[in-house]
Protein backbone atom coordinates (compact mmCIF):
# COMPACT_ATOMS: atom_id res chain seq x y z
CA UNK A 1 0.00 0.00 0.00
CA UNK A 2 2.64 2.19 1.02
CA UNK A 3 4.89 0.99 -1.76
CA UNK A 4 1.97 2.06 -4.63
CA UNK A 5 1.28 5.50 -2.96
CA UNK A 6 5.02 6.14 -3.19
CA UNK A 7 5.36 5.06 -6.85
CA UNK A 8 2.50 7.13 -7.46
CA UNK A 9 3.93 9.99 -6.30
CA UNK A 10 6.75 9.15 -8.17
CA UNK A 11 5.15 8.83 -11.57
CA UNK A 12 2.92 12.16 -10.77
CA UNK A 13 6.13 14.20 -10.26
CA UNK A 14 7.80 12.85 -13.21
CA UNK A 15 4.32 13.53 -15.22
CA UNK A 16 4.34 17.10 -13.95
CA UNK A 17 7.65 17.41 -14.51
CA UNK A 18 7.93 16.44 -18.36
CA UNK A 19 4.45 18.81 -18.96
CA UNK A 20 6.06 21.69 -17.41
CA UNK A 21 9.78 20.80 -18.74
CA UNK A 22 8.34 20.28 -22.34
CA UNK A 23 6.56 23.82 -22.28
CA UNK A 24 8.95 26.02 -21.21
CA UNK A 25 12.04 24.20 -23.20
CA UNK A 26 9.48 24.64 -26.06
CA UNK A 27 8.74 28.09 -25.71
CA UNK A 28 12.11 28.85 -24.98
CA UNK A 29 13.68 26.44 -27.46
CA UNK A 30 11.67 27.87 -30.39
CA UNK A 31 12.93 31.18 -29.66
CA UNK A 32 16.40 30.72 -29.43
CA UNK A 33 16.77 28.58 -32.24
CA UNK A 34 15.08 30.78 -34.59
CA UNK A 35 17.42 33.67 -33.16
CA UNK A 36 20.40 31.52 -33.89
CA UNK A 37 21.00 32.07 -30.22
CA UNK A 38 21.84 27.83 -29.33
CA UNK A 39 25.53 28.84 -28.33
CA UNK A 40 24.44 31.83 -26.41
CA UNK A 41 22.31 29.56 -24.44
CA UNK A 42 24.95 26.56 -23.97
CA UNK A 43 27.08 29.17 -22.37
CA UNK A 44 24.40 30.11 -20.30
CA UNK A 45 23.57 26.83 -18.80
CA UNK A 46 27.76 26.06 -18.33
CA UNK A 47 27.93 29.87 -16.55
CA UNK A 48 25.36 29.05 -14.54
CA UNK A 49 27.53 26.10 -12.88
CA UNK A 50 29.33 28.90 -10.97
CA UNK A 51 26.06 29.19 -9.33
CA UNK A 52 25.98 25.88 -7.85
CA UNK A 53 29.24 25.86 -6.56
CA UNK A 54 28.73 29.20 -4.65
CA UNK A 55 25.18 27.60 -3.46
CA UNK A 56 26.65 24.44 -2.02
CA UNK A 57 29.79 26.72 -0.70
CA UNK A 58 27.55 29.14 1.42
CA UNK A 59 25.25 26.77 1.94
CA UNK A 60 21.99 27.78 -0.15
CA UNK A 61 19.86 26.61 -2.89
CA UNK A 62 22.24 25.80 -5.64
CA UNK A 63 19.65 26.59 -8.61
CA UNK A 64 18.91 30.37 -6.86
CA UNK A 65 23.20 30.77 -6.96
CA UNK A 66 22.52 29.09 -11.07
CA UNK A 67 19.52 31.70 -11.68
CA UNK A 68 21.63 34.76 -10.24
CA UNK A 69 24.79 33.45 -12.13
CA UNK A 70 22.84 32.74 -15.60
CA UNK A 71 21.07 35.51 -15.26
CA UNK A 72 24.11 38.16 -15.38
CA UNK A 73 26.42 36.16 -17.94
CA UNK A 74 22.85 36.05 -20.01
CA UNK A 75 22.85 40.31 -20.07
CA UNK A 76 26.44 40.63 -19.74
CA UNK A 77 26.34 38.59 -23.27
CA UNK A 78 24.01 40.43 -24.70
CA UNK A 79 25.42 43.68 -23.70
CA UNK A 80 29.36 43.57 -24.47
CA UNK A 81 27.76 41.92 -28.17
CA UNK A 82 25.36 45.09 -28.19
CA UNK A 83 27.88 47.69 -27.38
CA UNK A 84 30.57 45.71 -29.79
CA UNK A 85 33.55 45.77 -27.14
CA UNK A 86 34.24 42.33 -27.60
CA UNK A 87 32.66 39.54 -30.35
CA UNK A 88 30.04 37.73 -29.27
CA UNK A 89 31.17 34.54 -29.70
CA UNK A 90 34.40 34.93 -27.48
CA UNK A 91 31.96 36.22 -24.78
CA UNK A 92 30.45 33.18 -25.30
CA UNK A 93 33.83 31.12 -24.85
CA UNK A 94 34.66 33.37 -21.82
CA UNK A 95 31.50 32.88 -19.75
CA UNK A 96 31.03 28.93 -20.23
CA UNK A 97 34.73 28.10 -19.39
CA UNK A 98 34.54 30.68 -16.30
CA UNK A 99 31.44 29.53 -14.98
CA UNK A 100 32.76 25.79 -14.78
CA UNK A 101 35.78 27.01 -13.50
CA UNK A 102 34.34 29.04 -10.65
CA UNK A 103 32.33 26.14 -9.70
CA UNK A 104 35.02 23.68 -9.43
CA UNK A 105 36.62 26.02 -7.23
CA UNK A 106 33.98 26.22 -4.82
CA UNK A 107 32.71 23.26 -4.94
CA UNK A 108 36.41 22.16 -3.80
CA UNK A 109 36.58 24.29 -1.12
CA UNK A 110 33.23 23.18 0.38
CA UNK A 111 33.74 21.04 3.17
CA UNK A 112 32.72 17.27 3.15
CA UNK A 113 31.21 16.13 0.36
CA UNK A 114 29.11 17.66 -2.59
CA UNK A 115 25.46 15.81 -2.14
CA UNK A 116 23.92 15.60 -5.96
CA UNK A 117 26.64 17.53 -7.46
CA UNK A 118 26.24 14.45 -10.31
CA UNK A 119 22.95 15.64 -10.74
CA UNK A 120 23.55 19.11 -11.38
CA UNK A 121 25.61 18.17 -14.11
CA UNK A 122 23.66 15.22 -15.19
CA UNK A 123 20.31 15.39 -14.28
CA UNK A 124 18.31 13.38 -12.03
CA UNK A 125 14.37 12.76 -11.99
CA UNK A 126 15.09 11.27 -8.09
CA UNK A 127 16.33 14.17 -6.75
CA UNK A 128 14.04 16.38 -8.21
CA UNK A 129 11.96 17.72 -5.45
CA UNK A 130 7.99 19.14 -5.03
CA UNK A 131 9.92 22.93 -4.79
CA UNK A 132 11.28 22.29 -8.46
CA UNK A 133 8.09 20.97 -9.91
CA UNK A 134 6.61 23.70 -8.87
CA UNK A 135 8.92 26.30 -9.91
CA UNK A 136 9.01 24.49 -13.43
CA UNK A 137 5.01 25.03 -13.10
CA UNK A 138 5.58 28.94 -12.22
CA UNK A 139 7.72 29.27 -15.48
CA UNK A 140 5.73 27.87 -17.55
CA UNK A 141 2.77 30.25 -16.57
CA UNK A 142 5.17 33.14 -16.81
CA UNK A 143 6.51 32.15 -20.36
CA UNK A 144 2.81 31.14 -21.94
CA UNK A 145 1.85 34.52 -20.41
CA UNK A 146 4.80 36.65 -21.68
CA UNK A 147 5.12 35.18 -25.15
CA UNK A 148 1.04 35.04 -25.52
CA UNK A 149 0.53 38.66 -24.50
CA UNK A 150 3.67 39.99 -26.25
CA UNK A 151 3.59 37.59 -29.63
CA UNK A 152 3.98 39.17 -31.94
CA UNK A 153 6.47 42.11 -30.25
CA UNK A 154 9.05 39.75 -29.78
CA UNK A 155 8.51 37.91 -32.85
CA UNK A 156 8.97 41.22 -34.97
CA UNK A 157 11.58 42.57 -32.90
CA UNK A 158 14.03 39.15 -33.28
CA UNK A 159 13.25 39.38 -37.02
CA UNK A 160 14.59 42.80 -37.91
CA UNK A 161 15.48 44.34 -34.98
CA UNK A 162 16.50 47.76 -36.41
CA UNK A 163 12.87 48.24 -38.37
CA UNK A 164 11.62 47.15 -34.49
CA UNK A 165 13.36 50.68 -33.64
CA UNK A 166 11.68 52.39 -35.63
CA UNK A 167 8.55 51.97 -33.79
CA UNK A 168 9.06 51.01 -30.72
CA UNK A 169 11.51 52.65 -27.66
CA UNK A 170 11.12 49.41 -25.71
CA UNK A 171 13.45 46.94 -28.01
CA UNK A 172 16.30 46.93 -25.79
CA UNK A 173 13.71 46.08 -22.83
CA UNK A 174 12.72 43.43 -24.83
CA UNK A 175 15.96 41.75 -25.87
CA UNK A 176 17.11 41.65 -22.08
CA UNK A 177 13.52 40.45 -20.90
CA UNK A 178 13.29 37.65 -23.00
CA UNK A 179 17.20 36.44 -22.61
CA UNK A 180 17.06 36.74 -18.80
CA UNK A 181 13.26 34.65 -18.95
CA UNK A 182 15.53 32.17 -21.19
CA UNK A 183 18.70 32.22 -18.54
CA UNK A 184 15.87 31.00 -15.69
CA UNK A 185 14.04 28.57 -18.34
CA UNK A 186 17.84 27.02 -18.73
CA UNK A 187 18.53 27.07 -14.88
CA UNK A 188 14.43 25.46 -13.58
CA UNK A 189 15.44 22.56 -16.24
CA UNK A 190 18.74 21.75 -15.23
CA UNK A 191 16.95 19.52 -12.41
CA UNK A 192 15.67 18.14 -15.33
CA UNK A 193 18.64 17.07 -17.83
CA UNK A 194 21.78 18.82 -15.93
CA UNK A 195 24.22 21.45 -17.09
CA UNK A 196 25.24 19.48 -19.41
CA UNK A 197 22.63 18.60 -21.41
CA UNK A 198 19.92 21.27 -21.08
CA UNK A 199 21.17 22.93 -24.16
CA UNK A 200 19.86 19.82 -25.85
CA UNK A 201 16.32 19.70 -24.29
CA UNK A 202 15.94 23.57 -25.36
CA UNK A 203 17.34 22.92 -29.00
CA UNK A 204 16.21 19.79 -30.27
CA UNK A 205 12.32 19.80 -29.73
CA UNK A 206 11.90 22.83 -32.09
CA UNK A 207 14.39 21.14 -34.51
CA UNK A 208 12.02 18.20 -34.71
CA UNK A 209 9.38 20.31 -35.22
CA UNK A 210 10.95 22.45 -38.26
CA UNK A 211 11.35 19.09 -40.17
CA UNK A 212 7.77 19.31 -40.90
CA UNK A 213 6.39 22.71 -39.66
CA UNK A 214 7.37 26.08 -41.01
CA UNK A 215 5.42 28.78 -38.78
CA UNK A 216 6.40 29.98 -35.36
CA UNK A 217 3.53 29.36 -33.57
CA UNK A 218 3.30 25.86 -34.78
CA UNK A 219 6.76 25.18 -34.08
CA UNK A 220 6.01 26.05 -30.62
CA UNK A 221 3.52 23.84 -30.14
CA UNK A 222 4.90 20.57 -31.87
CA UNK A 223 8.37 21.67 -30.31
CA UNK A 224 6.35 21.05 -26.84
CA UNK A 225 4.46 17.70 -28.06
CA UNK A 226 7.68 16.33 -29.35
CA UNK A 227 9.82 17.15 -25.89
CA UNK A 228 6.61 15.69 -24.14
CA UNK A 229 7.30 12.54 -26.03
CA UNK A 230 10.74 12.34 -25.84
CA UNK A 231 11.05 13.01 -21.83
CA UNK A 232 8.44 10.72 -20.90
CA UNK A 233 9.87 8.10 -23.14
CA UNK A 234 13.39 8.92 -21.62
CA UNK A 235 11.74 8.39 -17.96
CA UNK A 236 10.41 5.06 -18.59
CA UNK A 237 13.48 3.98 -20.52
CA UNK A 238 15.95 4.96 -17.53
CA UNK A 239 13.78 3.79 -15.02
CA UNK A 240 13.54 0.97 -16.18
CA UNK A 241 16.85 0.07 -17.67
CA UNK A 242 18.27 1.55 -14.14
CA UNK A 243 20.47 3.83 -16.59
CA UNK A 244 20.53 8.18 -16.22
CA UNK A 245 17.45 10.03 -16.72
CA UNK A 246 18.79 13.14 -18.48
CA UNK A 247 21.42 11.49 -21.11
CA UNK A 248 18.53 8.68 -21.90
CA UNK A 249 16.10 11.43 -22.17
CA UNK A 250 18.76 13.14 -24.66
CA UNK A 251 19.50 10.26 -26.18
CA UNK A 252 15.49 9.40 -26.96
CA UNK A 253 15.32 12.62 -28.32
CA UNK A 254 18.45 12.34 -31.11
CA UNK A 255 16.44 9.19 -31.93
CA UNK A 256 12.81 10.81 -31.96
CA UNK A 257 14.20 12.71 -34.31
CA UNK A 258 16.41 10.80 -36.58
CA UNK A 259 12.80 8.78 -36.92
CA UNK A 260 10.52 11.97 -38.25
CA UNK A 261 13.58 13.08 -40.41
CA UNK A 262 13.50 9.75 -42.33
CA UNK A 263 9.84 9.80 -42.18
CA UNK A 264 9.38 12.65 -43.82
CA UNK A 265 12.19 11.63 -46.59
CA UNK A 266 10.54 8.36 -47.46
CA UNK A 267 7.15 9.88 -47.46
CA UNK A 268 8.18 13.29 -49.69
CA UNK A 269 10.18 10.98 -51.83
CA UNK A 270 7.01 8.95 -52.21
CA UNK A 271 4.74 11.99 -53.01
CA UNK A 272 7.38 13.08 -55.72
CA UNK A 273 7.84 10.23 -57.62
CA UNK A 274 4.20 10.06 -59.30
CA UNK A 275 4.60 13.09 -60.41
CA UNK A 276 7.97 12.52 -62.43
CA UNK A 277 6.26 9.45 -64.04
CA UNK A 278 3.90 11.62 -65.75
CA UNK B 1 -3.40 74.16 -43.81
CA UNK B 2 0.26 74.45 -44.42
CA UNK B 3 1.41 71.53 -47.06
CA UNK B 4 4.33 70.65 -45.02
CA UNK B 5 4.99 67.35 -43.17
CA UNK B 6 8.31 67.37 -41.48
CA UNK B 7 10.74 70.48 -41.05
CA UNK B 8 13.84 70.39 -39.96
CA UNK B 9 15.94 73.91 -38.60
CA UNK B 10 19.40 73.95 -38.25
CA UNK B 11 19.41 70.10 -37.52
CA UNK B 12 23.43 68.41 -36.63
CA UNK B 13 23.84 64.98 -35.73
CA UNK B 14 26.89 62.93 -34.69
CA UNK B 15 27.71 59.87 -35.04
CA UNK B 16 30.39 58.20 -32.76
CA UNK B 17 31.21 61.52 -31.85
CA UNK B 18 31.85 62.83 -35.76
CA UNK B 19 29.77 65.09 -37.31
CA UNK B 20 27.68 63.70 -40.08
CA UNK B 21 25.21 66.30 -40.75
CA UNK B 22 25.19 70.16 -40.15
CA UNK B 23 23.13 72.84 -40.24
CA UNK B 24 20.53 71.24 -42.13
CA UNK B 25 17.66 73.31 -43.43
CA UNK B 26 14.99 70.94 -44.72
CA UNK B 27 11.56 70.83 -45.16
CA UNK B 28 9.24 67.80 -47.01
CA UNK B 29 6.26 68.64 -48.68
CA UNK B 30 3.29 66.84 -48.87
CA UNK B 31 3.42 64.91 -52.02
CA UNK B 32 6.95 65.35 -53.28
CA UNK B 33 9.28 62.54 -54.50
CA UNK B 34 12.55 63.51 -53.16
CA UNK B 35 15.63 61.96 -54.50
CA UNK B 36 18.46 62.13 -52.08
CA UNK B 37 22.16 62.03 -53.77
CA UNK B 38 25.44 62.16 -52.27
CA UNK B 39 28.87 60.30 -51.62
CA UNK B 40 29.02 57.13 -49.13
CA UNK B 41 29.68 58.11 -45.97
CA UNK B 42 28.07 61.31 -46.25
CA UNK B 43 24.88 61.44 -44.16
CA UNK B 44 22.38 60.03 -46.42
CA UNK B 45 21.33 56.83 -44.10
CA UNK B 46 21.20 58.97 -41.31
CA UNK B 47 19.47 61.62 -42.12
CA UNK B 48 16.33 58.68 -43.00
CA UNK B 49 17.45 57.55 -39.20
CA UNK B 50 16.97 61.24 -37.82
CA UNK B 51 13.32 61.43 -39.69
CA UNK B 52 12.75 58.37 -38.10
CA UNK B 53 13.69 59.49 -34.75
CA UNK B 54 16.45 56.58 -34.14
CA UNK B 55 19.35 59.41 -33.52
CA UNK B 56 18.67 62.58 -32.64
CA UNK B 57 20.19 66.00 -32.96
CA UNK B 58 22.83 67.25 -30.50
CA UNK B 59 21.62 71.02 -32.10
CA UNK B 60 18.60 72.55 -34.05
CA UNK B 61 15.15 70.92 -34.19
CA UNK B 62 13.16 68.61 -36.69
CA UNK B 63 9.49 69.37 -36.34
CA UNK B 64 6.72 67.05 -37.75
CA UNK B 65 2.87 68.91 -38.40
CA UNK B 66 1.05 68.32 -35.66
CA UNK B 67 -2.17 69.08 -38.37
CA UNK B 68 -1.77 66.17 -41.01
CA UNK B 69 -2.30 63.27 -38.83
CA UNK B 70 -0.21 61.27 -41.09
CA UNK B 71 2.42 63.10 -40.58
CA UNK B 72 3.90 61.19 -37.95
CA UNK B 73 3.20 57.74 -39.36
CA UNK B 74 6.25 56.83 -41.37
CA UNK B 75 6.72 54.25 -43.63
CA UNK B 76 10.15 52.66 -44.35
CA UNK B 77 11.74 50.38 -46.66
CA UNK B 78 15.48 49.79 -45.29
CA UNK B 79 18.70 47.97 -47.37
CA UNK B 80 17.63 44.23 -47.86
CA UNK B 81 20.15 42.99 -45.13
CA UNK B 82 18.14 44.43 -41.73
CA UNK B 83 15.70 41.11 -42.06
CA UNK B 84 16.46 37.57 -40.79
CA UNK B 85 15.07 36.00 -44.22
CA UNK B 86 15.56 32.31 -42.68
CA UNK B 87 12.84 33.83 -39.87
CA UNK B 88 10.06 31.21 -39.60
CA UNK B 89 7.27 34.41 -40.22
CA UNK B 90 5.17 34.31 -43.48
CA UNK B 91 4.59 36.73 -45.61
CA UNK B 92 1.35 38.32 -44.00
CA UNK B 93 2.94 37.87 -40.75
CA UNK B 94 5.72 40.57 -42.15
CA UNK B 95 3.39 43.07 -43.96
CA UNK B 96 1.57 43.01 -40.84
CA UNK B 97 4.42 44.11 -38.78
CA UNK B 98 3.98 47.58 -40.78
CA UNK B 99 0.87 48.35 -38.30
CA UNK B 100 3.23 48.07 -35.18
CA UNK B 101 3.44 51.59 -35.44
CA UNK B 102 -0.14 52.11 -34.85
CA UNK B 103 -0.44 49.61 -32.20
CA UNK B 104 0.31 49.53 -27.92
CA UNK B 105 3.18 46.92 -27.46
CA UNK B 106 0.01 44.20 -26.77
CA UNK B 107 -0.85 43.51 -30.32
CA UNK B 108 -3.28 41.67 -31.73
CA UNK B 109 -4.12 42.10 -35.70
CA UNK B 110 -7.95 42.43 -36.48
CA UNK B 111 -9.82 41.16 -38.96
CA UNK B 112 -9.55 44.20 -40.47
CA UNK B 113 -5.82 44.19 -40.73
CA UNK B 114 -5.63 40.91 -41.97
CA UNK B 115 -7.78 42.07 -44.98
CA UNK B 116 -5.68 45.19 -45.05
CA UNK B 117 -2.63 42.88 -45.87
CA UNK B 118 -4.43 40.58 -48.67
CA UNK B 119 -5.55 44.06 -50.21
CA UNK B 120 -1.83 45.24 -50.06
CA UNK B 121 -0.27 41.92 -51.46
CA UNK B 122 -2.78 41.55 -54.18
CA UNK B 123 -2.04 45.38 -54.66
CA UNK B 124 1.84 44.21 -55.15
CA UNK B 125 1.77 41.37 -56.89
CA UNK B 126 1.77 39.12 -53.97
CA UNK B 127 -1.24 37.34 -53.89
CA UNK B 128 -1.45 33.29 -53.18
CA UNK B 129 1.89 33.97 -51.29
CA UNK B 130 0.44 35.28 -47.80
CA UNK B 131 1.90 31.53 -46.10
CA UNK B 132 5.30 31.57 -47.68
CA UNK B 133 8.58 32.70 -46.02
CA UNK B 134 10.73 34.98 -46.87
CA UNK B 135 13.53 32.28 -48.02
CA UNK B 136 11.06 30.72 -50.65
CA UNK B 137 10.56 34.33 -52.68
CA UNK B 138 12.70 35.91 -55.40
CA UNK B 139 14.92 38.88 -54.27
CA UNK B 140 12.10 40.94 -55.69
CA UNK B 141 9.26 39.25 -54.06
CA UNK B 142 11.01 39.64 -50.68
CA UNK B 143 11.64 43.86 -51.65
CA UNK B 144 7.72 43.86 -52.46
CA UNK B 145 7.26 42.44 -49.34
CA UNK B 146 9.22 44.77 -47.33
CA UNK B 147 7.58 47.63 -49.21
CA UNK B 148 3.88 46.00 -48.35
CA UNK B 149 5.54 46.24 -44.91
CA UNK B 150 6.28 50.40 -45.27
CA UNK B 151 2.68 51.28 -47.12
CA UNK B 152 0.19 48.67 -45.32
CA UNK B 153 0.35 51.96 -42.44
CA UNK B 154 -0.95 54.18 -45.16
CA UNK B 155 1.70 56.54 -44.09
CA UNK B 156 2.29 60.58 -44.93
CA UNK B 157 5.93 59.58 -45.85
CA UNK B 158 7.86 56.75 -47.44
CA UNK B 159 11.50 56.26 -46.82
CA UNK B 160 13.60 54.31 -48.87
CA UNK B 161 17.37 53.40 -48.73
CA UNK B 162 18.82 52.02 -51.71
CA UNK B 163 16.04 50.05 -52.94
CA UNK B 164 18.18 49.62 -56.19
CA UNK B 165 20.82 47.64 -54.39
CA UNK B 166 18.20 44.80 -54.54
CA UNK B 167 15.87 45.17 -57.04
CA UNK B 168 14.96 42.62 -59.58
CA UNK B 169 16.14 43.96 -62.98
CA UNK B 170 12.80 42.57 -64.60
CA UNK B 171 10.89 44.56 -61.84
CA UNK B 172 12.94 47.64 -61.73
CA UNK B 173 10.09 49.59 -63.93
CA UNK B 174 7.39 48.18 -62.30
CA UNK B 175 8.66 48.86 -58.80
CA UNK B 176 9.78 52.78 -59.89
CA UNK B 177 5.80 52.62 -61.37
CA UNK B 178 4.32 51.73 -57.88
CA UNK B 179 5.96 53.94 -56.03
CA UNK B 180 4.65 57.20 -58.59
CA UNK B 181 1.25 55.13 -57.81
CA UNK B 182 2.17 55.96 -54.15
CA UNK B 183 3.05 59.26 -54.20
CA UNK B 184 -0.40 60.39 -55.02
CA UNK B 185 -1.21 59.09 -51.71
CA UNK B 186 2.25 60.13 -49.61
CA UNK B 187 5.49 61.90 -50.05
CA UNK B 188 8.38 59.83 -50.91
CA UNK B 189 11.74 60.20 -50.08
CA UNK B 190 14.63 57.97 -51.72
CA UNK B 191 18.18 57.66 -51.09
CA UNK B 192 19.71 56.53 -54.20
CA UNK B 193 22.64 55.75 -56.04
CA UNK B 194 21.08 55.40 -59.37
CA UNK B 195 20.56 58.74 -60.28
CA UNK B 196 20.03 58.22 -64.06
CA UNK B 197 16.93 55.73 -63.07
CA UNK B 198 15.66 57.97 -60.66
CA UNK B 199 15.52 61.30 -62.08
CA UNK B 200 12.70 60.02 -64.59
CA UNK B 201 10.68 59.70 -61.49
CA UNK B 202 11.44 62.21 -59.04
CA UNK B 203 9.85 65.61 -58.41
CA UNK B 204 13.30 67.13 -56.67
CA UNK B 205 16.30 65.98 -55.65
CA UNK B 206 18.45 67.01 -52.48
CA UNK B 207 22.45 66.62 -52.25
CA UNK B 208 23.54 65.26 -48.90
CA UNK B 209 27.00 65.65 -48.48
CA UNK B 210 27.35 66.76 -44.30
CA UNK B 211 25.43 69.08 -45.54
CA UNK B 212 22.42 69.37 -47.34
CA UNK B 213 21.19 71.12 -50.63
CA UNK B 214 17.49 70.93 -52.05
CA UNK B 215 17.10 71.43 -55.87
CA UNK B 216 12.68 71.80 -55.92
CA UNK B 217 13.10 70.16 -59.36
CA UNK B 218 13.92 66.56 -61.08
CA UNK B 219 17.04 68.07 -63.35
CA UNK B 220 20.27 67.04 -62.26
CA UNK B 221 22.99 68.68 -64.14
CA UNK B 222 26.26 69.17 -63.55
CA UNK B 223 26.20 72.86 -62.94
CA UNK B 224 23.91 72.35 -59.62
CA UNK B 225 25.62 69.71 -59.03
CA UNK B 226 28.69 71.90 -59.00
CA UNK B 227 26.98 74.23 -57.35
CA UNK B 228 26.73 72.09 -54.35
CA UNK B 229 29.69 70.18 -54.24
CA UNK B 230 28.03 67.45 -54.63
CA UNK B 231 30.97 65.07 -55.33
CA UNK B 232 29.08 62.34 -57.38
CA UNK B 233 29.49 60.91 -60.44
CA UNK B 234 26.56 61.76 -62.94
CA UNK B 235 25.27 58.64 -65.36
CA UNK B 236 22.12 58.91 -66.89
CA UNK B 237 20.98 55.62 -69.33
CA UNK B 238 18.28 55.79 -72.54
CA UNK B 239 16.53 59.09 -73.77
CA UNK B 240 18.44 61.23 -71.08
CA UNK B 241 22.22 63.11 -72.10
CA UNK B 242 25.08 60.95 -70.89
CA UNK B 243 26.87 62.88 -68.87
CA UNK B 244 29.94 61.76 -66.80
CA UNK B 245 30.60 64.39 -63.62
CA UNK B 246 34.22 64.44 -61.89
CA UNK B 247 34.48 66.22 -58.53
CA UNK B 248 36.84 65.10 -55.69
Amino acid sequence: MENSLLQYSFILKGLLGAVFASITAGLAGTYIVSRKMVFLSGGISHASFGGIGLGFFAGINPIIGAAVFSIFSALGIEYLSVRQKIREDSAIGILWAFGMATGIIFIYLTPGYAPNLMSYLFGSILTVTTADIIALGIMSVILILYFGIFYRAILYISFDEDFARTYSPYVNVFKYLTTSLIALTIVLNIRMTGVVLVISLLTIPPNIAMLFTREYNKIVIWAIIAGFAGIITGYATSYFLGIPTGATIIFTLVILWIIVKTVIRFSSVRKINPGEKQ
Amino acid sequence: MPDWLVSMKSLSVAYNGKVVLSDINFTIRKNDFIGVIGPNGGGKTTLIKTILGIVHPFRGSIEFNEGIEASKLIGYLPQISTGDLNYPLTVKDVILSGLMIRKKLVSRMSETDRQKAEMVMSELGLSGLSSALLKDLSGGQQQRVFLGRAIIGDPGLLLLDEPGTFVDANFENDFYEKLRDLNRKMAILMVSHDIGTISAYIKSFACVNRTLHYHPSSEITNENLLAYGCPIQLVTHGDVPHTVLKIH
